[in-house]
């Protein structure tokens, strides 16, 4: 099997008070040795459900999960040694040093720092000056970049990531990728949950998922290039009376804001765009700027959930 | 090994960081056994009395004299009317009432018996019962010698006396401190061993950092012992801490060897840990640890034969006491520092003690799971 993870069929049902929650619906996915994949989609998807049951803290209601070629009921205790999992919580002690944090983990699978010194080199030198703080004082990015090394520590064959990048700022969520790269590269098969759709473009494959449903599999080119409408990005001097006339003409089929610019699509694939832009100016519409766009991940989530 | 050296170094170090932690365990035992055995005295003194003298005769006087030379009373008030004397009682300056009737004196003597009358204020009932035995046993003996001063000795005594003289072993003093202290301290031990134990578990769930422990290789007994161990060193150092305090505070110094005490509390901090882990297996947050270990050790303390007797509970609560690991070590604190019990006297309670431990861890482990 070439597979480092594979997922057949789960199921996930919680029970909360007397209603039943499905977390997971009949998932399945395959991720091959080396990959970097993403799972995306927005909080309670059920991403953290998947990663929990992958990293054997959970058992699913049904259905069969391997990684590594061990199945994840029977063989835990192996994958244990194999994998690495950063929880989207910082969960290491605040109340010891980074040094102290690092060598605890370290121990704990059996091996040392400096035995793979050679992994971690790349992390562990932007938080080696601070390797005598305690973790509960350092900031958002450093946290991260230690629980990635605590994570890395014993050289893992398939690193589980939560939602590494949340709550971290765009200068660090950048490096943050840069390094998974340069991990990728040493071998490891690295799966990242994120919400943001912009970093679905910075993995392999991607699954978009939504509900507990995993909604498409693809590479990211390939999931936008499955988007069938020709897109456009509507701009206004008053974009909220903008979006209220786009969505109330019929000739629109869905219209989305995003950032300083609507995304529409229109329901006649035909459709001419001159034709929307003259009642928009009819409407009184002021510095209206509109052009074809390519879609994004996010278009086509948006798509797929609509579906 | 390496693992669960890892474990300890990293719990202590934690330990150490804690300041709150810290103070628990130093400054506690030290305050609470200091002032607890000061101010939980069942010793009743002070009792304030109000004397109704509506004879003002000679007799009455002596009564009066001898009720308030009496370290016990203190006369708060001397009046002839009974409705003022209740009104003390009822703005609770008063303990108790006594009346002398108007005749008493005359009574006494014409007829050879009078009639006294005593109200008491039983809002605090161990002193209002205290209170009427105290007085009642210095009437007795005003009456004694009342009659003494009557007669004219007969050659025989008219009636055959019995004298009781008692002894008080073990505690000849009756010094409510040796009592008190060991139970105590075995108190502070059972707080330091279950609500650390059961918090520190809870508070890894609580953070989270038990996620990042549960997907490591680590066995579940090396993460539990990594737990247990070191809130039982600490245990046996509040233990130390607390006999010193007494030795040097109290001057009690026990009667049975040192030995026999500590092998006690090992078996006894291990079940007492074992509910603290059992507690922090069945809740996942510190403020249900906290709350549930609060509630159980409330009961354990209060039924634990420290305040109350045991014998003088009724039979189901007795029976509950058997089950009640503190009820144990507090018996044998005061076996062994009062009697000078040794290893062999205190096997029973040894071998329950050592069932519990391995009840309580038992099911602990079982329910320790890593994975839901």
């Amino acid at each position: 099997m070439e597979s480092a993870v594979k997922v057949e069929r789960v199921f996930k049902n919680f029970q909360s008070g007397k209603t039943q929650i499905e977390a997971l619906k009949d998932i399945s996915f395959e991720v091959g040795r080396g990959e970097l994949f993403g799972l995306i989609g927005p909080d309670g998807a059920g991403k953290t459900t998947l990663f929990r049951i992958l990293t054997t803290l959970m058992i699913a209601n049904k259905g069969n999960a391997w990684v590594d070629d061990l199945e994840v009921v029977n063989d835990y205790k192996e994958i244990r040694k194999r994998v690495g999992y950063m929880p989207g919580r910082f969960s290491l002690y605040q109340d010891l040093t980074v040094e102290e944090n690092l060598s605890f983990f370290a121990t704990l699978f059996g091996t040392t720092l400096e035995e793979n010194y050679e992994l971690v080199k790349d992390i562990y030198v932007q938080i080696e000056p601070f390797k005598k703080r305690r973790a509960g004082a350092l900031s958002g990015g450093m946290k991260q970049k230690l629980a990635l090394s605590c994570a890395l520590i014993h050289r893992p064959s398939v690193l589980f990531l939560d939602e590494p990048t949340t709550g971290v700022d765009a200068v660090s969520r950048q490096e943050f990728w840069e390094l998974l790269r340069k991990l990728q590269l040493q071998g490891i098969t690295i799966i990242v949950s994120t919400p943001y759709m912009d970093e679905a473009s910075l993995c392999d494959r991607v699954a978009l998922m939504q509900d507990g449903r995993i909604m498409d599999i693809d590479t990211p080119k390939g999931i936008t290039q499955k988007f069938s409408k020709p897109l456009w990005a509507v701009g206004a001097a008053d974009m909220y009376s903008l979006m209220n006339d786009l969505r109330s003409d019929e000739r629109v089929d869905t219209c989305y804001p995003f950032g300083q610019y609507h995304h529409i699509t229109f329901a006649e694939v035909n459709q001419e765009i001159q034709g929307i832009e003259k009642s928009l100016v009819d409407k009184g519409h002021t510095n209206l700027s509109i052009q074809k766009i390519e879609p994004t991940i996010e278009d086509c989530f948006m798509e797929l959930m609509n579906q | 090994m390496r693992v669960l050296r890892i474990l300890l170094e990293k719990e202590f170090r934690q330990i150490f960081r804690n300041p709150a932690i810290l103070r628990l365990i130093f400054i506690m035992p030290v305050i609470q056994l200091l002032v607890l055995p000061l101010a939980a005295d069942y010793e009743v003194k002070d009792i304030n009395i109000a004397v109704v003298d509506q004879d003002h005769s000679s007799y009455s006087r002596q009564l009066t004299n001898k009720i308030s030379a009496s370290k016990y009373f203190n006369l708060v008030e001397y009046t002839n009317s009974y409705d003022e004397a209740i009104r003390g009682v009822e703005k609770d300056e008063a303990d108790v009432v006594l009346q002398i009737p108007a005749s008493f004196e005359k009574d006494l003597v014409k007829e050879d018996k009078a009639q006294l009358f005593m109200a008491l204020n039983a809002i605090n009932g161990v002193k209002a019962n205290l209170g009427g035995v105290y007085l009642r046993s210095i009437i007795n003996d005003f009456n004694g010698e009342v009659r003494l001063e009557w007669l004219q000795l007969p050659r025989f005594n008219p009636q055959p006396m019995i004298q009781i003289s008692s002894i008080n072993w073990f505690n000849p003093l009756l010094n409510y401190q040796f009592f008190m202290v060991p139970g105590i301290l075995v108190i502070l031990v059972t707080m330091v061993g279950s609500f650390l134990a059961a918090l520190n578990i809870v508070k890894e769930k609580e953070i989270g950092t038990i996620e990042q422990i549960n997907v490591t290789p680590i066995r579940k007994h090396q993460f539990i012992l990594g737990k247990l161990i070191p809130f039982w060193v600490l245990g046996l150092v509040v233990l130390s801490i607390g006999l010193l305090l007494a030795r040097v505070f109290y001057g009690i110094i026990p009667e049975g060897s040192l030995f026999t005490i500590y092998i006690f509390a090992l078996v006894y901090l291990l079940s007492v840990l074992g509910l603290g882990l059992l507690i922090s297996t069945y809740t996942e947050t510190q403020q249900q640890a906290m709350l549930i270990s609060f509630f159980i050790i409330m009961i354990f303390i209060l039924l634990g034969g420290l305040y109350t007797s045991i014998d003088s509970m009724p039979y189901w609560a007795q029976i509950f006491t058997k089950f009640n690991p503190v009820t144990y070590f507090i018996e044998v604190m005061r076996m062994v520092v009062l009697k000078g019990s040794s290893l062999y006297d205190i096997r029973y309670h040894l071998l329950i003690v050592t069932g519990f431990g391995i009840i309580l861890n038992g099911w602990a482990v079982i329910n320790y799971k890593k994975r839901s």
